[in-house]
């Protein structure tokens, strides 16, 4: 049979979350009834303002949270079985908002050698991972740096280093760009589409940039512990009024389109992009 | 309150191998009741030079006046300096440390010597600033709060020194576009309503062109350009050779006059876009 065949990196099903209080005490639900498929190879923006969940959920997809009720499966392994923890864990890794928190030596490439090392693989195959690694986030000039000394960018590549020199075929990133600045969130979201793209990568990206979600194939958008909305940019983003609502942003030159066909101006109403844009008011 | 900086040089770690030159005779005005986006990439010079306004850094070499006093010179007050120029860094929240909001933002006025009823007018005044309810919030623990809550917190400590210059080094990093927006909205009122000189340091091109008189970009230690956001956003060869970049909007209204449509090239926002799209097609049509 011919065709692409789909398989499923990451699953839910009726997912529900509540943190405990201190008292022990269940709280109100962070994640309620999420169900969704991320499939191998995809990359996948989720938004929402604070609160919503993304984190929460994001943080299931390698089993750092297990669900109080439904299921998590990554790669057809339930995360709440203990057994597949470890498998679950090289499988998708995870780069998070603060460069500075993850970062555990004192020598770029030691770092990046962390996670292998207490994999246990031998010391060859480590060698190569860590060149390997370094050479996909452009950072084989760096190796034998200091962290410390690195802009912020470059310490974010370095931790995605990290979590690729554990093969993973998923990486979840929860706000990596953060608190970097334009330039940095620049080499960042080039290096995630580019492992995307080039390693086939499954990538989910939480993300408060509409820009960063706009090349993404789906989007969900959280709201109160719920994907509230979904599909793929092009569906997502002429929802206007809706992500408004929701407390989020909309690419502007998406908000100008929305805004001159409510004038009447025969435009489509999925425009993303300025050269977009450009084509269809100049034809 | 004016101020005034003037060839400014300041150099890191002076005579060791790591030696840095931060700052390079950086000279500028900034005048009283302005609103000053200050922009730049990271290593620019940005946060070194407002270290400098309220006299956390000294100058290697220059002067800065603040209200034509000198305060690099021997035996300036800088307490009563700091007071005038109020600095909030970048994820202020992370300098809370009282049991209650209240005695947070009393702390400044507490170590003013004070008395008891100046303070809490200054903890009520400064908490209503940023938009937090003194009743309901000035027993709370200042952990228990949202991220952006926290944050107005953390300014509200500053605001309560009654400084007449209000600096912020990215005050909206790590917020979403609702936490941002009110954040923005707060400041854009001390401001107008509070008459504060305010100098906002930002990454996002789009915030800038929305809310300041005049912005100052940094690259490599130098104040590189200043005007009107409508003047430097005009320079957008010279602002993605530096890293920076123009909001996107304006970035399509100068390729669609480029394509031929005759419509001004210097839109901020959306809805000044949105006009001008709309009487050119109008105009085509009649």
């Amino acid at each position: 049979m011919e065709g692409v065949f789909m398989e499923n990196m990451i699953n839910t099903q009726n997912l529900i979350f509540r943190y405990k209080s201190e008292e022990g005490k269940d709280e109100k639900e962070a994640l309620s009834d999420v169900n969704i498929e991320i499939q191998k190879g995809e990359f996948v923006a989720i938004i929402g303002h604070n609160g919503s969940g993304k984190s929460t959920l994001a943080k299931h997809f390698n089993s750092l949270l297990t669900p109080t009720s439904g299921k998590v499966f990554v790669k057809g392994m339930d995360t709440s079985d203990e057994k597949n923890l470890w498998n679950i864990r090289q499988t998708a890794g995870m780069v998070f908002q603060n460069p500075d928190n993850q970062i555990v030596a004192t020598i770029v490439e030691e770092d990046v050698a962390f996670g292998p090392e207490n994999l246990g693989v031998e010391p060859k195959e480590i060698r190569r991972r860590v060149d390997a690694a370094l050479e996909a986030v452009s950072m084989t000039q760096y190796m034998k740096h200091g962290p410390h000394l690195l802009s912020g960018g470059q310490k974010q590549r370095v931790a995605i280093a990290g979590v690729l020199a554990m093969k993973p075929e998923c990486i979840i990133l929860d706000e990596p760009t953060a608190m970097l600045d334009p330039s940095g969130r620049k080499e960042v979201i080039d290096t995630i589409k580019r492992l995307n793209k080039e390693e086939n990568i499954t990538i989910i990206l939480i993300t408060h940039y509409m820009e960063e979600a706009v090349d993404a194939d789906k989007i969900f958008v959280m709201e109160d512990g719920k994907v509230v909305l979904s599909g793929t940019p092009r569906e997502v983003f002429p929802r206007v009024e809706e992500l408004k609502r929701l407390g989020l942003d909309v690419p502007q030159v998406t908000e100008l389109a929305y805004e001159l066909r409510k004038e009447g101006v025969d435009i489509p109403e999925d425009i993303l992009t300025i050269e977009e844009m450009v084509v269809q008011l100049c034809q | 309150m004016s101020i005034k900086v003037d060839n400014i040089s300041y150099v890191y770690m002076q005579g060791t191998p790591f030696e840095y030159k931060a700052l390079d005779d950086v000279s500028l005005e900034i005048n009283n009741g302005e609103f000053i986006g200050l922009i730049g990439h990271t290593g620019s010079g940005k946060s070194t030079l407002v270290q400098h306004l309220n006299g956390l850094l000294k100058p290697t070499s220059g002067k800065i006046y603040i209200d034509d006093m000198d305060i690099t010179q021997k035996g300036v007050n800088l307490k009563a300096i700091r007071q005038k120029v109020g600095l909030v860094f970048q994820y202020p929240e992370h300098q809370l440390f009282e049991e209650t909001i209240y005695k947070d933002v009393a702390f400044g006025p507490t170590n003013l010597e004070l008395s008891k009823e100046d303070i809490d007018k200054r903890v009520r005044m400064a908490l209503s600033m940023v938009g937090i309810d003194y009743g309901e919030s000035k027993d709370k623990s200042p952990f228990d709060l949202s991220g952006g809550q926290r944050r107005r917190v953390a300014i509200a400590g500053v605001l309560a020194m009654e400084p007449e210059v209000l600096i912020l080094d990215e005050p909206t990093a790590g917020l979403d576009p609702n936490g941002r927006d009110s954040i923005l909205q707060e400041i854009k009122l001390l401001h107008e309503k509070y008459g504060k000189t305010v100098i906002l340091v930002s990454h996002s091109m789009e915030d800038i062109a929305k809310l300041v008189d005049r912005i100052i970009v940094m690259n490599k230690g130098k104040c590189v350009l200043s005007g009107s956001p409508r003047e430097v956003f005009k320079q957008s060869d010279m602002l993605n050779e530096i890293g920076l970049g123009i909001p996107q909007i304006t970035a399509l209204v100068k390729q669609l006059r480029s394509k031929g449509m005759d419509i001004r090239d210097d839109c901020l926002t959306v809805q000044e876009a949105k006009e001008e799209i709309l009487k050119y097609l109008r105009s085509r049509k009649s």
